[in-house]
């Protein structure tokens, strides 16, 4: 492909993502929110795909779009339901705290780009790298550590939603 | 695309989502709002990771990172989602400041 078109491409997908997570935090309800945070969670997704990082886009698009919103989902849908005029004092509310959101975003992003902060120089290419081989020979750590985390997880989740006892 | 210009883009955009994230944490009075807040800011994390592996050529080793963040991310949310239902069910309200006032 062409650079020019490579790049085009990458600056559209930025702008979408920087929009869509503008949504997830901006949104008055909590359900577009979630939407939205998956939408930017798919957007990252594409990114990874464009920057030939496949294994880890797989697992943002399955765990970060699809996991993530699910819990999202379970705990808005336990939670009490708001009534039409708490829902408009709510949208007021979120209208009056996020306005300024926007122009503060619009503001950092002229002054970065027209600062223009030293980045770092690309080093020499290395030999392209397998990423299972590196999952499981260089960063074998890192697996032991993830399951012990995502036991602790399962564990504190279990402790958390546990009923109370009877006496 | 493996240019220094492309990778300030990628890390200006990367900076934004950070300050949206952030303030939705500060400005916020509902805790899966600021749940959410984290979720943007991981998402910012990962995006900057996977450049930065781009840029390097160590893409193998992002990904490989990247993989690490994205389970310690769920664990967080669904610890973090039973820490708000918890609340929840004592307090009967979503608001941040009920945390305040929690003992300790």
């Amino acid at each position: 492909m062409n650079g020019d078109f490579q790049l085009a491409i990458a600056v559209i997908l930025l702008i979408c993502l920087g929009l869509s997570a503008l949504w997830t935090v901006m949104t008055r309800r909590l359900i577009y929110a979630v939407a939205g945070l998956a939408v930017t969670s798919a957007f990252v997704t594409i990114l990874m795909f464009t920057m030939e990082a496949p294994l880890a886009g797989a697992f943002e698009l399955s765990v970060c779009a699809g996991l993530i919103p699910a819990i999202f989902l379970s705990v808005i849908s336990m939670v009490r339901k708001h009534t039409s005029q708490t829902l408009r004092a709510q949208a007021l509310e979120q209208i009056r705290r996020f306005w300024l959101l926007p122009v503060i975003i619009v503001a950092v992003g002229i002054v970065l780009l027209l600062t223009r902060l030293p980045t770092p120089v690309a080093p020499a290419p290395l030999a392209p790298e397998n990423a299972k081989k590196v999952l499981w020979n260089a960063r074998s750590a890192d697996l032991l550590g993830q399951i012990t985390i995502l036991l602790a997880g399962a564990f504190a989740v279990v402790v958390l939603l546990k009923g109370p006892r009877d006496e | 695309m493996n240019n220094p210009e492309v990778f300030y883009l990628f890390g200006v955009a990367a900076v934004l989502i950070l300050i949206a994230g952030l303030y939705s944490i500060i400005m916020t009075n509902n805790l899966v709002r600021v749940l959410i807040g984290v979720e943007i800011l991981i998402k910012a994390v990962t995006v900057l990771i996977i450049v930065a592996g781009h840029f390097a050529n160590r893409m193998a080793l992002a990904q490989v990172i990247v993989i690490s963040v994205i389970v310690i991310e769920v664990v967080v949310t669904a610890v973090a989602a039973g820490v708000i239902l918890g609340l929840f069910k004592h307090e009967k309200s979503l608001s941040v400041r009920i945390v305040e006032n929690l003992k300790g």
